[in-house]
């Protein structure tokens, strides 16, 4: 058995045009960016991204990937966050050049809980499930509502995407995973729920250098790993000299770092 | 002017409700102050939705030199490390908040109803909808606090009888922090319970469109 791949353009080769593909966004940890990279350059059309953030923030791409340079791609956008383009455009002051492909596209917004429970009901084999989350709420709007002791609760349904990025740390060749931190986030999630998952990390090591107690995603989870190669984009390494590189803006620490409250915290 | 409580004052107020021992997660803004004011001798587990439990502070900016990408919240804020944290997925981290494990969150509102209704994702008409982790907090932690400013920058009420902008959750807020009153939602109403120094009942019910109930014991807000 090898799932390890010699390319992440090898990886995504077979994502047709109309695929749907689910992606961790959510800060600077855990985002695959070599994957999402070769996606764009493969020019795949159609898709619908599976994502639990989405914002065009104006991030230069060589610091952090932004899944949104997916746009020109997509035809349909499923998240638990969505700031449209305008709205970034007000609080950065950058005219947005996306604003106008935005507008295109369908989109479809829902709780971050509601997103993560309804990938895992899919990875769960499950038809639906009953949810209190957003009852008298835009949520709510067309699904069937019922109560249970006495409580409201709403249908919600499963979302099974066709491929799955997944970022994680260290990869044996069955495809056994480990994490760093908060990188985990939605990442184990996709690797249940995903129909192909396809994993980018930092290393791939020896089975027997992975302890079975630490295994966070097990091999039956993931069906491809690319190794970033060593120090290059994206890697651990690489990442920490470019997230300091961004905290040298000034208008970047405020948002990432505690400005107010200091004297409190010493 | 009379004056009001800044952000932090309201935050303090706000984390003197954390019991020892308890679980919570803060939201954007004012609660995440809130973290600063833990009081003496409790010990507070932060959750972070992004998948952390039991993060240490927030770096501050003098401190960028320490920030490691592992550890950021679910506010996109670089934390520190410490002992007793634990990491999991974000499928977990929702199942602790709907599951009922949360004793309090804290979240920030555009509006809150006489009946705890809470808005705080969206403005009508606005194609952003910047849901997040909100929904599924409303109606899953134990309890929940809302920190806001009382009024908006025009001064007109942010508690009112009725919520105009979209829901976050439906009855389910159970304290409000202002930066002049603190306010209990009950099966009553609105009972003002505390008001800031200086302010007196009548003139929180004038900043306020739903009838206020006075508590017996009103008193000027502890710090």
């Amino acid at each position: 058995m090898n799932k390890i791949w010699p390319s992440f353009d090898a990886a995504v080769a077979d994502i047709p045009d109309g695929a749907s593909v689910a992606v961790n966004f959510w800060g600077f940890p855990g985002v695959t960016q070599n994957l999402i990279l070769a996606l764009r350059n493969r020019g795949t059309k159609d898709l619908t991204l599976i994502i639990n953030n989405w914002g065009t923030a104006p991030m230069p791409e060589e610091i952090l990937v932004n899944p949104a340079i997916l746009l020109p791609q997509m035809k349909k956008l499923i998240t638990s966050f969505f700031v449209s383009s305008p709205r970034l455009v007000d609080m950065y002051g950058i005219p947005s050049k996306e604003a106008e492909l935005e507008e295109k596209l369908e989109v479809e917004v829902m709780s971050h809980g509601i997103l993560m429970a309804r990938l895992h009901a899919a990875a769960s084999g499950f038809g639906g499930f009953y949810s209190p989350v957003g009852v008298g709420t835009i949520l709510e709007e067309g699904k069937e509502k019922r109560v249970i002791d006495g409580r409201e609760y709403i249908l919600e349904m499963p979302l099974k995407p066709d491929f799955g990025f997944v970022r994680a740390h260290k990869a044996d060749k069955y495809g056994n995973l480990v994490y760093l931190g908060v990188e985990r986030g939605y990442n184990p999630v996709i690797a249940m729920a995903s129909k192909v998952t396809i994993a980018e990390v930092d290393e791939i090591v020896e089975p027997e250098e992975l302890d079975p107690e630490a295994i966070v995603t097990p091999a039956i989870f993931v069906d491809r790993i690319v190794q970033i190669p060593e120090g290059g984009r994206g890697s651990y390494k690489d990442s920490m000299q470019k997230v300091h590189a961004f905290l040298s803006i000034e208008w970047i620490r405020p948002l990432v770092l505690r400005t107010k409250g200091k004297e409190a915290q010493r | 002017m009379k004056e009001r409580l800044s952000e932090e004052t309201i935050a303090l107020r706000a984390a003197k409700e954390f019991q020892d021992g308890n679980c919570v997660n803060l939201g954007f803004g004012i609660p995440n102050l809130c973290a600063l004011f833990v009081p003496e001798g409790r010990t507070v587990l932060f959750h972070a939705e992004n998948g952390v439990l039991g993060y240490g502070p927030i770096l501050l900016e003098d401190e960028a030199d320490k920030v490691d990408i592992r550890y950021q919240d679910a506010g996109t804020r670089f934390f520190t490390p410490q002992a007793g944290m634990s990491f999991f997925d974000m499928g977990m981290a929702f199942d602790m908040i709907r599951g009922g494990r949360l004793d309090i969150t804290v979240l920030g509102a555009f509006q809150v109803s006489k009946k705890g209704d809470l808005a705080n994702w969206g403005r009508p008409g606005d194609i952003s909808r910047a849901i997040g982790g909100g929904m599924d907090l409303a109606i899953g932690a134990k309890r929940v606090i809302v920190t806001m400013e009382h009024v908006t920058k025009d001064g007109k009420p942010r508690i009112l009888k009725k919520c105009t902008y979209p829901l976050t959750g439906k009855e389910c807020v159970d304290l409000i922090v202002t930066d002049i009153a603190v306010m209990e939602v009950t099966n009553k109403g609105l009972v003002l319970k505390e008001v800031a120094p200086g302010w007196t009942a009548e003139e929180v019910q004038a900043l306020t469109e739903p009838k206020l109930i006075i508590a017996e014991d009103l008193k000027e807000i502890e710090l």
